[in-house]
Order: structure tokens, then sequence, then C-alpha cells
């Protein structure tokens, strides 16, 4: 039992000074998004039943690759964000912390191993066309 | 933080029927939630039965009718009677609402269903415990602020700016809008939900107010105004046609201007 006054109450730690940030990156990373998502749809279902190297030399071009990259960083850090605030409101305490530090590492993951695969493609069609 | 469940002393029980007004021909039935501290027994809901022929038009009448000719227990918040004093906010067939300005044409079906504003402490039956929402809409500073030595009449403002005031003054602080706002259900404790708000939005927005950037900076946090995620079921429910998403968006966009 804690002997607080209402206002305390309502009041708590006082604001944090932050939230806008947060705000903004995610209208402007949705934003992005909805250009970026409907190129990568296109490029990865154009992609899509064709053999190895001829999906790979389309993966490769620089345009396709860029794209691929940034809807996955961009993607990756609005998905993060976005299931933090989700998480902020389901889960409370410690679960809260752990849940948000999960959802960052597995967004910085994925990314890693996009870009990590992404690479491996782009060189094999640099060197298939060496 | 979210409940997915209700505690076992919160679940709700039938209640006592009440029987049938005698000789009546136009009749309908109103479920009415019932829960008193004294007695110690879980909620219930009790069901009630009025002549429609000798009844007020607006849900509140109905109330006030089965308080004076049924069950004088029945306890509920009321006083003006006319959507200006907020008192009788409470949850009629699914909706946060106003009785004495929502009709009871308004409620399809024959059944009427009436509960607290859902998700607050119970005082009794109808009257939610609204300590908590008052102290918040008291944080946000719900009063003219100024630095410059009062006038020697009046603060002046232009009619523009008095414009600018329109669909935030009239806001009673009835607690329908916090109340439907999932977010504030889960997170009340640091979520100033949508009627605090709405305030500190009526008070930035005043020309003749000297405290923008301290009421700004009393907002900015991923709580206190960012848990509003736009869910807009404040805007669908006011009994009084304001719209607190809006006022939300106002007060956000002004935070980006500060900062881009």
């Amino acid at each position: 039992m804690r002997y607080m006054t209402d206002r305390q109450r309502a009041v708590g730690k006082g604001a944090s000074g932050t939230g806008t940030e947060h705000h903004w990156f995610m209208t402007i990373s949705g934003v992005g998004l909805a250009f970026l998502v409907p190129c990568f749809v296109y490029i990865f279902g154009s992609a899509l039943g064709r053999p190895q190297a001829e999906v790979i030399e389309r993966l490769s071009h620089p345009f396709a690759a860029i794209v691929i990259a940034l809807t996955f960083l961009v993607g990756m850090r609005h998905f993060a964000k976005g299931a933090q605030s989700m998480i902020e409101d389901y889960a409370a305490g410690t679960t809260r912390k752990i849940l948000v530090i999960f959802v960052y590492s597995l967004s910085y993951v994925l990314s890693a191993a996009t870009l990590f695969a992404l690479g491996k493609m782009v060189l094999m069609g640099l060197m298939a066309s060496a | 933080m979210v409940q997915f469940s209700l505690p076992k002393n919160s679940k709700i029980r039938v209640g006592k029927t009440w029987p049938k007004p005698e000789g009546a021909k136009n009749t309908r039935k109103f479920q009415i939630y019932r829960w008193s501290p004294e007695d110690g027994e879980n909620p219930r809901v009790d069901t009630y039965f009025l002549d429609m022929d000798k009844c007020g038009p607006m849900v509140l009448d109905a109330l006030i009718k089965i308080k004076n000719e049924v069950d004088a227990t029945l306890t509920f918040r009321r006083s003006c009677r006319e959507g200006i004093c907020g008192s009788c906010a409470m949850n009629i067939d699914g909706i946060n609402t106003l009785a004495c300005i929502y009709g009871l044409d308004e409620i399809k079906g024959d059944t009427v269903k009436i509960n607290p504003l859902p998700h607050m402490p119970v005082v009794k039956d109808l009257i939610p415990d609204l300590t908590h929402f008052y102290a918040q809409h008291a944080s946000i500073m719900p009063w003219l602020e100024t630095k410059t030595n009062r006038p020697e009449k009046e603060w002046r403002q232009s009619i523009e700016d008095r414009k600018k005031l329109d669909g935030l003054y009239e806001c009673v602080m009835c607690a329908s809008c916090s109340t439907s706002c999932p977010s504030y259900w889960w997170n009340s404790d640091r979520y100033l939900g949508p009627a605090a708000l709405l305030h500190a939005y009526r008070w930035i927005i005043d020309s003749r107010d000297e405290a923008t950037g301290e009421r700004l900076d009393q907002l900015e946090d991923p709580f206190k105004l960012y848990r509003c995620h736009t869910i807009m079921n404040c805007t669908k429910t006011c009994p009084k046609g304001l719209n607190p998403a809006k006022s939300i968006a106002a007060i956000k966009k002004m935070m980006v201007n500060r900062v881009v």
C-alpha cells in the first residue's frame, strides 16, 4: 500500500521528454515503405519460380539490390519500433523490457541476415558476369 | 496493463428479476449492472420492466422511474438532465454516453442494457470512481497561464482566435471518451486519455495562454500523449459530438513542428 495523493499518481515521474522522434520516425518510415514495398513485391514476384542463375542476375541488379536492402532495413526498424509500442500496450515491468530487447535483437538479426544474403547474391552475380 | 479476464470478485452474476408493472401493455426490459461495496457480493445484473406509456423518452427518465417506483436502492449520478453537467455518463447498449440525452428509441431491440463506464473502479451500481480521471485533468493545468502583467481590463482575443476554441470548450468531462479508449483501459496509469488531452489542446491553442512550451513539454512522453493510436473510439462515442482524436493529432503535429 502506497500513500500517494491522486495528483501524485496522475503525474507519476513526469514527462520523459521523448516520443516525438519515435512518432516522426514511424511517420516517415511508413511513407518510405509505401513506396518501397510495392517495388519490392514487383522485383521479388518477377523473380519467383525462375532458374537460380536468372534470379541471381535479376536480384544483383543495383536497383533491385538497393530496393531490397532498403525495404528490409527500413521495414525492420519500422517493425521493431512498432512492436515496441505494441509490447508497451500489453506487457509491463520486466516482461516488457525483455520483449522489447528480443524484438530489437530479432530485427537486427533479420536485417544482418538479409544484407548478408543480398551481398552474397550480388557477388555471385558480379562473378557470373565477369 | 491489459487484463484478459475479469478477477473472481468482478465476475457478473444473474441478479433479481423484478415483477412486470400490472396492467401495462407496452413494457420494456431493462438489464442494469448492480454492485454494492457493502454486501461483499459479486456484481449482478438486475432485470426491471417499465410501462413505456408512463415513462419519459430518455434513458435517464427510465432510470429515475425505476429508482422512484421500483427499486430505491438503484444508484446513479445525475444532475442537469440536459447534457451539460456530464454526471450521468454510463454505458448504454454498448455505447458510452449521457443517459439524459440518449433516447430510449435510439436503442435497437427490446432490452436496454445499462452498465457503468467500462474499465473504471465502481463506487456503487452505475457510479464509476473518476478520481484518477479528474487528477489527470488537473495535471494538464486547465487554466489560463500568463507571464505578462495582467492587463487593466481583460486579456483580448481576436474573433479568429476565439473560433479555434470551438469544439474544445464544450467538453463536459463526462469521461465517455477516455473510458471507450482501449489505450486508456490498458495504460490509464500513465496515458492521459482523450478527455485530458482535448483539454490540454484547448489551453495550448488559446491565443492568450503564454505557457505553450511548458504545456507541450509536459505532454512529450511515449505514454502521456503517444499512447494514442488513433483508434477513434473517443470521437465515435462523444455524446457532445466533439473530436478528441483530432485534438490529439493536432498536439502531435505541434510536437513534430517543434523538432522538424
